[in-house]
């Protein structure tokens, strides 16, 4: 199918504040495909832009989890199974010496799944992304807020969604081109 | 969620009116101001000759080490003051000491986090790059101090074509997985940390290389609310973890001489006081850094007072610790009735080392009581110096442990002495070199104090409900 | 000191003129169209020459190795002191041509990989000791005493270890010499005729021979018939360390030369009057540890051993009672115990009091008593032995005492002199010098020895020789040394495990002495020698032992009395039968002028580990602790504590010696119960030509040798120089600063032993309580252990060497033993105890101890030491990535780092010398004692096959011995199977006096000891 030309329409705020109520206004207007960007993170707004479930703790539990097997399992199977040694009439399987490498392998693995999950839920990287399109947008890493109200939602219209953002009090309303 | 970077600004502010204690955040900043400030340092601002003076001895000083490790693999580890039955030397001792200063970063940015100390965001950024780097350098004495340093990858578990593994009872494997994993997660706490501050730089960069840079470095971020909701749980996950992490891996070094049975070594108060003391030379080593660094690049708006006298209470109470440390070792020296215990405790206070062991006393406990003393505490000199005298004490906290609990040990017969070589000294102070080689680098090239950490200390950031 | 030895090197490699290349070498050899064993005899002909050195040194550029090495002695162990002949050998080895008779099998049975024994024998100070060389694919590698020879019995001292390296060593001569040129033997050959003729016109009177101390009845007879042919010649003795004074003794007593020995078997009360009879260097001392050793055992019929000595040795360490007293006080008071025939108790404290006047009350304690034992309760089961180097007074005093108290025949035997020329040899060398100051000598020959270096100072042999009063000078010596340097001619010696030749040992028993391998550098034996001088220029070694033996055996069976002889290492028959002498007189000798006992006296000995010099270039002997101080690569000049005190001198203070206008300067070692007013310097030190090793290593005291019996009154002055000393102890004493006491060495009197039997087996460690179930060691076949007695230890400290040899030990040098990296697998621990000025002294040898509960294998990451289900704790070299954590964690300190490449990888000498089944450790890796692992796998091997062959499951038993247990004198270490109840070491370890060190630890150690029990007499307790 030929792609859309415009990503969606972006409003420009000056405070937070002014961000989320703009995002918990455009939801109660229907919009549903939206988001919101700011240049630290603001409580609750990501529930505004209709985020509910973070998926980022299963995935580090389950990290976790295997890194711990595999640590515990590495060693019972070089020390007792593959190459079994009498080291200093120990038996192979001296389990109280194992406890120390199965945690840190937890944390290393349940760490790695942290960040890399993180990054993958999030579809980073993406070096191109429309919304840079917008000059202003720059701004979103120093101190401007911006919300966005993309052209996949059903209830967009160009001239529709702008009127309806510029209701909102921004500093300014620019379409963004995809 | 009650996430810590957003406590009710009110409370923030409560805490910064108090009379006892200076604001984390001089007033009168906003959005605007703080980024540019910070980012500044990086992008506008020229180096000054001074910076390129400091970064030139300390290249000097990195190679000078490299070239002492090339004569080291040239020749064998007999270059060095080590011996039987003085095994160990230097290069456990400045391991040891490194990793020790390697742990007030993530405590800062892990532990802190937690305890909901918002005061930590304008430290915990370069607390965190000095952990790496003092990881780095402690990271290079395990490998060159074996006798063949090029067979030391033998330590970690790969299918060889021996047919052999690592010998996991072995508190250097549990250190080598310990220290690997300390080092991946504070790299990866320290990246995950930068890659919003990156954006910043890459949006405010004027110069189409920088900005290319810097662009690919920040991963594409954009600050999406939902983004910024995964990263926020990420990042206090991975507090989470490093939190146990950090104090498991001094616990894991302390090891290495707990489950030895060389009369000084074999005791059990080892893993607390190790990591206390870890915590101790961390934060000295901290301050030693902030203090130059807030005055250098006029950040005394966001390093206040008020850091100051944090740190400096942590290093109180830590110190408190380690002198208990000490007691006990003292305390049970004569309480076990162990002959061979006690004559290391005699050892350490007359022996031919006992010098070391008094400067020890005076350097990490009677001189950081002055830290009582509210004036001192919020003295940027005073606390500078003390500091480095902690740093000292460390230092020589670790000597006592490796080096004078190994030369006299069972066998009167087997007694000896250790003299450290020019060899030694180079590689240590070498080790230093590199490491602020690093820091001065760090400074000229990423954001020494976390942009948006700091953005969310401001009043503006607080969301107003209606 | 290395510009020194640089200067030695160039010394040593000889003048290097026009080149050489190895193409040119091959046409050389190939026109001489030579092959086989005569082709590599050829080829060190041409090695010899200054060309083919040049050429080799292209070859192997001597840097090559030069980066690797040290600024350390370590040196020496680098220098290419290589000839192609020996590179070449390292592959192909050359046997003698002369069919020499295997120990256990016949030559041409020789099974690659498994070695042969052949018996020979070495000499020193003229006295055979009975070896028995292991031959790896003709190459010697180990060297064992002859446990069928009543002088051995299977143990060896230090000397007979070291031989091999002796024969590998690098630096001896390596070809006939002439003016600094290498010349070849037919050129010597060449220029003794004219003056060998010129001589016999005037009967020889102007030939000198000089030759060491000779027991060689062959060399003897030789000798004997030249001096017919030349009657005029005369053969002169001299060695530094000589039996003067037993001779000289005897012959107060006797009348005539006799040679004494003992039986310490059946003694029960020895009193050794400054005699070190335990100690490496005094005849018959193997033996006499043996049978010392024997009578050690608290459970049988103990013996009491009194010394009265001027400086500690091992000896006074083995005492029950021990007084220190100047050499020259001992006569003195030794003849108080002689006073009209009954006991001092009843003569009473007057007579005695004045009798004694001017003793100390230690010394007026010790005579009642000792009186008592020895001539009156012990009768005919004593032993009075006196020191070599006291004067022969003593000796004749000693004589007179063990008659009056009816030892000999007994105890004590006197013989005929081992010595085939028992003369005095200082008055010999004497009268040499007046001929030669008087130019009455044209031409000498000096037979062996150095006497340039160790000739007494009063008697100016150097300044003689260098006068030039005596026209030609030929010297026959292994190195090319200080002597060398003096002589015209210098030829090359071949060392005795590469020559023909016999010996007597202490008991006159004739050894024959049969080469290993043929000569390295082509070097001549003495036998051949004179055999020139004879004008028998071709009559090879083998020759003219064996028709020097053909003459002396009647019957018709020779060839089976000759392969019998050289099979069992003697021949049968030779050994000097007890004579009967009669005392001159019935009264004691007169004594000799005692000193004043204000004047400091100075006592100069000869050195426990390298004698009189002779081994200066010996590694393992200068890396080998002396047993009292554990001083290595130095001698010292030794004061007693009191003395050090009023003199305000410390330890490493270097000081000078003054003795009638001569000075030396050396630094000092304070010794725990060195006598007062008395000091101990050793020789053999200070040597200007010994080799890259030996030269320059410690301070020359020849200077202060006079011939005279006693020095006294020598000055010591402080120069406020400090010099190190590397000794091997950190602490010679068991009492910590801390005032407590470890219960490393532990001991008892025998009365207490009676009493308390399991005296030493407190802090033994509570059955384990442990989280891990203990390892069932006990259901395997062989459980290894060992049990060390250290009652029988004398250390003498042969384990050392002998572990040293089989296990291809580096020497590290004197730089590297300052910083404790020796290398020694096993060490011997002395400890001192109690009063400084007269302490209670210890020995323990300390190898690994194998625990089963091994500390330094639990913290190895690689898993490089683990343990066997046999209980050895393995070392795998090849894992090791040398974190040293095991070595810290082992509370015995028993392991030993490669800090540095200490072995020496390129020198094809000591390729050749290294035991091939112990493999050589490179730098950066961790070793330690395996128990001689090479030797209980080799012996599971034929075990094996012995049941496959016979049918039946057969197990090693006692006969498997490591190397240590081996050439032990004291046969003090026992290794063996404890699975096995009936095995010694089982018995031994079962016994009450066993117990482990460190015990509390738990480290369970499969290594343990028996505890010391001494014998002292009850009047002189407390």
């Amino acid at each position: 199918m030929k792609r859309d030309p415009i990503y969606g329409m972006m409003a420009e705020f000056d405070t937070p504040t002014g961000l989320v109520e703009a995002a918990r206004r455009t939801s109660h207007a229907g919009y549903k495909k939206i988001d919101a960007y700011s240049p630290f993170p603001i409580e609750g707004l990501a529930e505004e832009v209709g985020f509910h479930h973070d998926e980022v703790p299963l995935v580090v539990l389950i990290g976790g989890l295997i890194g711990g097997l595999t640590g515990y399992l590495m060693q019972y199977w070089m020390a007792a199974v593959d190459y079994p040694l009498n080291i200093g009439g120990k038996p192979p399987h001296s389990w109280p010496a194992f406890i120390v490498i199965t945690f840190e392998m937890t944390i290393l693995f349940a760490g790695i799944s942290a960040v890399f999950g993180m990054l993958a839920l999030n579809g980073l990287p993406m070096p191109y992304h429309p919304v840079f399109n917008v000059p202003r947008f720059a701004l979103a890493s120093k101190d401007r807020f911006f919300l966005i109200v993309f052209s996949s939602d059903k209830k967009y219209d160009r001239v529709e969604t702008r009127k309806f953002l510029e209701s909102l009090e921004p500093r300014s309303v620019s379409e963004v081109p995809s | 969620m009650g996430h810590p970077l957003h406590q009710p600004m009110d409370e923030q502010y409560k805490t910064t009116m108090d009379a006892d204690r200076a604001p984390v955040i001089e007033p009168g900043h906003t959005f605007a101001t703080v980024t540019e400030k910070i980012s500044a340092i990086v992008l506008t601002r020229p180096a000054s000759n001074g910076w390129f003076l400091g970064f030139g001895i300390c290249f000097m000083l990195t190679m000078m080490m490299l070239f002492a490790i090339g004569y080291l693999f040239l020749k064998g580890i007999g270059i060095w003051g080590v011996t039987i039955p003085i095994g160990w030397g230097f290069a456990i001792v400045n391991f040891v000491w490194w990793i020790g200063i390697g742990h007030a970063g993530t405590l800062i940015s892990a532990i802190l986090l937690l305890l909901r100390q918002s005061w930590r965001n304008s430290i915990n950024r370069f607390a965190e790059a000095m952990t790496l780097f003092a990881v780095a350098a402690a990271g290079i004495f395990p490998a060159i101090h074996v006798g063949r340093p090029w067979l030391a990858y033998w330590l970690f578990p790969y299918p060889s074509t021996m047919n052999v593994w690592p010998q996991f009872r072995s508190p250097l494997m549990w250190d080598v997985f310990a220290v690997s994993t300390y080092a991946t997660i504070s790299a990866l706490f320290w990246a995950m940390g930068l890659i919003p501050d990156l954006a910043t730089l890459r949006d405010r960069s004027e110069n189409r290389w920088t900005r290319m840079i810097y662009g690919i470095l920040a991963l594409g971020w954009r600050g999406s609310a939902r983004h910024w909701h995964r990263y926020e749980t990420a990042y206090l996950l991975l507090a989470g973890l490093a939190t146990p992490l950090v104090l498991s891996v001094h616990t894991v070094v302390s090891f290495d001489f707990a489950i030895g049975i060389v009369p000084g070594w074999h005791t059990t108060i080892f893993p607390p006081y190790f990591v206390a003391g870890a915590i101790y030379s961390g934060f000295a080593m901290v301050l030693m850094l902030a203090i130059p660094i807030r005055k250098i690049y006029g950040l005394e708006d966001f390093i206040t007072e008020r850091h100051l006298q944090n740190s400096a209470k942590v290093m109180l109470a830590t110190g408190l610790i380690v002198a208990y440390g000490y007691g006990i070792e003292a305390f049970m020296g004569w309480y076990s009735g162990d002959r061979y215990d006690a004559f290391t405790m005699w050892n350490r206070l007359h022996g031919p080392y006992a010098i070391s062991y008094w400067s020890l006393l005076i350097c990490n406990i009677f001189i950081p009581q002055v830290l009582w003393i509210r004036k001192l505490r919020t003295s940027p000199v005073a606390l500078f110096f003390i500091s480095g005298v902690i740093l000292i004490g460390m230092w020589l906290e670790r000597f006592i442990i490796v080096v004078v609990s190994l030369h006299r040990d069972f066998l009167t017969s087997s007694w000896g002495m250790y003299y450290p070589t020019r060899w030694d000294w180079m590689t240590y102070i070498g080790t230093i070199g590199m490491f602020l080689a690093a820091m001065f680098l760090f400074l000229r090239l990423l954001p020494a104090i976390s942009i948006f950490e700091m953005r969310t200390l401001l009043p503006q950031a607080e969301v107003k409900a209606e | 000191m290395d510009e020194q030895n640089k200067a030695k090197r160039e010394d040593i490699c000889p003048s290097k003129r026009d080149k050489l290349d190895l193409k040119s070498v091959r046409s050389e050899i190939d026109r001489a169209g030579k092959t086989g064993p005569e082709y590599w005899r050829s080829l060190e002909e041409l090695a010899g020459s200054p060309d083919f050195q040049e050429a080799l040194h292209r070859e192997f550029p001597k840097g090559a190795s030069e980066w690797l090495d040290s600024v350390s002695r370590r040196g020496f162990l680098k220098v290419m002191g290589a000839s192609l002949g020996l590179a070449g050998m390292t592959g192909c080895v050359k046997l003698p041509l002369e069919p020499i008779v295997p120990y256990v099998r016949q030559p041409e049975e020789v099974i690659p990989g498994r070695p042969m024994f052949y018996a020979t024998a070495m000499t020193l100070g003229g006295y055979a000791n009975p070896l028995l060389v292991e031959s790896h694919l003709g190459r010697p590698t180990k060297i064992e005493g002859n446990d069928k020879h009543p002088a051995s019995l299977g143990g060896t001292d230090i000397f007979g270890q070291a031989h091999l390296l002796g024969m590998y060593d690098p630096d001896r001569s390596q070809s006939v010499m002439s003016m600094g040129d290498q010349r070849s033997w037919q050129s010597f050959l060449a220029a003794m005729r004219g003056p060998l003729n010129a001589q016999k016109a005037v009967h020889g009177a102007g030939i000198r021979i000089l030759t060491t101390t000779i027991s060689s009845p062959t060399l003897a007879d030789q000798l004997r018939n030249f001096l017919k042919t030349y009657p005029e010649a005369k053969w002169h003795c001299y060695e530094s360390v000589n039996r003067d004074n037993v001779l000289e003794g005897a012959k107060m007593a006797f009348g005539q030369p006799v040679e004494t020995r003992y039986d310490f078997s059946k003694a029960d009360v020895i009193v050794s009057l400054d005699a070190d009879f335990l100690s490496a260097g005094f005849p018959g001392n193997v033996r006499y540890i043996r049978d010392f050793a024997k009578r050690r055992d608290p459970d049988g019929k103990m013996n009491r051993l009194y010394v009265i000595e001027s400086t500690p040795s091992s000896t006074g360490a083995k005492a029950d009672h021990r007084l220190p007293s100047r050499a020259a006080d001992v006569e003195g008071f030794i003849r108080l115990l002689i006073h009209g025939g009954h006991p001092l108790s009843e003569v009473g404290f007057k007579n005695l009091y004045v009798a004694s006047a001017g003793l100390t009350e230690d010394q007026f304690r010790f005579l009642a008593p000792l009186e008592m034992d020895l001539l009156w309760n012990h009768r005919g089961a004593g032993v009075v032995v006196p020191g070599d180097h006291q004067p022969p007074s003593l000796h004749a005093l000693a004589h007179f005492l063990n008659e009056e108290s009816g030892n000999v025949g007994k105890t004590v035997f006197h013989t005929d002199p081992v010595n085939a020329n028992p003369i005095n040899q200082t008055d010999s060398l004497k009268d040499l010098l007046a001929d030669m100051n008087a130019g009455k000598v044209d031409m000498l020959v000096i037979l062996g020895g150095n006497p340039v270096y160790d000739a007494p100072a009063d008697c100016g042999f150097k300044e003689a020789l260098l006068s030039g009063r005596v026209p030609l000078r030929i010297h026959l010596g292994l190195y090319q040394d200080e002597t060398a340097e003096l002589c015209q001619w210098h030829v090359n010696q071949a060392h005795e495990l590469e020559a023909w030749g016999d010996a007597r040992a202490y008991d006159g028993m004739v050894s024959i002495i049969q080469p290993l391998i043929a000569p390295l550098y082509g070097g001549k034996s003495p036998v051949e020698f004179v055999a020139l001088l004879s004008g028998q220029a071709d009559s090879t070694g083998y020759d003219l032992v064996r028709t020097y033996w053909q003459k002396q055996h009647t019957g018709t069976d020779f060839e089976q009395f000759w392969r019998k002889s050289l099979h069992d290492g003697w021949i049968e028959g030779t050994a000097l039968v007890p004579k009967s002498v009669q005392a001159r007189s019935s009264s004691p000798p007169p004594q000799t002028v005692p000193a004043d006992p204000n004047t400091i006296e100075l006592n100069i000995r000869r050195d426990p580990t390298i004698y009189d010099g002779q081994f200066a270039n010996n590694g393992w002997l200068q890396e080998l602790p002396k047993p009292m101080s554990k001083l290595t690569w130095d001698n010292a000049v030794l004061i007693g504590p009191k003395m050090a005190e009023r003199m305000g001198i410390q330890t490493k203070d270097v000081v000078e010696l003054e003795l009638n206008g001569k000075k030396v300067k050396g630094p000092v070692w304070i010794q725990a119960g060195h006598p007062d007013n008395s000091v101990t310097v050793t020789l053999g030190y200070g040597r200007t030509r010994a080799g890259r090793v030996g030269t320059g290593m410690g301070f020359n005291v020849y200077p202060l040798r006079t011939s005279t019996a006693f020095a006294t009154g020598v000055q010591i002055r402080k120069t406020g120089e400090i010099y190190q000393l590397a000794s091997t102890q950190g602490m010679q004493s068991m009492d910590t600063p801390d005032g407590a006491t470890r219960p490393l060495v532990r001991e008892t009197s025998l009365e207490e032993y009676h009493k308390e039997p399991k005296f030493a087996q407190e802090e033994q460690p509570a059955a384990a309580t442990t989280l891990y179930p203990p390892y069932q060691y006990q259901k395997e076949t062989y459980a290894w252990g060992m049990s060390i007695d250290l009652n029988r230890c004398v250390g003498c400290n042969n384990c050392i060497l002998a572990c040293q040899a089989e296990n291809n030990i580096a020497v590290v040098g004197k730089e590297q033993t300052l910083l404790g990296r020796h290398m020694h697998w096993i060490r011997v621990d002395a400890y001192y105890q109690g009063d400084r000025d007269n302490p209670k002294a210890f020995f323990q040898p300390v190898p690994c101890m194998q625990c089963e509960n091994a500390p330094c294998e639990v913290v190895c990451p690689v898993g490089a030491t683990s343990h066997t289900p046999e209980g050895l704790n393995d070392m795998i070299y090849n894992r090791c990535v040398g974190t040293r954590y095991c070595s810290n964690n082992c509370p015995y300190k028993v392991r030993r780092f490669n800090f540095l490449l200490f072995q020496d990888w390129d020198t094809p000498q000591y390729k050749m010398m290294r035991n091939p089944d112990v493999s050589v450790r490179s730098r950066g890796v961790m070793e330690k004692c395996t128990y001689c692992i090479q030797r209980i796998n080799e012996r599971r091997i034929d075990i094996e096959n012995a049941s496959v062959q016979q049918g039946k499951d057969l197990r090693i038993g006692d006969e498997l011995q490591t190397a240590c247990q081996q050439s032990c004198p004291a046969e003090a270490i026992i290794f063996g199977n404890v699975n096995d109840p009936n095995s010694r070491v089982s018995k031994l370890k079962a016994q009450d006096r066993n117990y482990s060190l460190l015990g509390e630890l738990n480290t369970r150690p499969r290594t343990t000891y028996l505890a010391e029990v001494r014998n002292p007499n009850p009047e002189l307790e407390g």
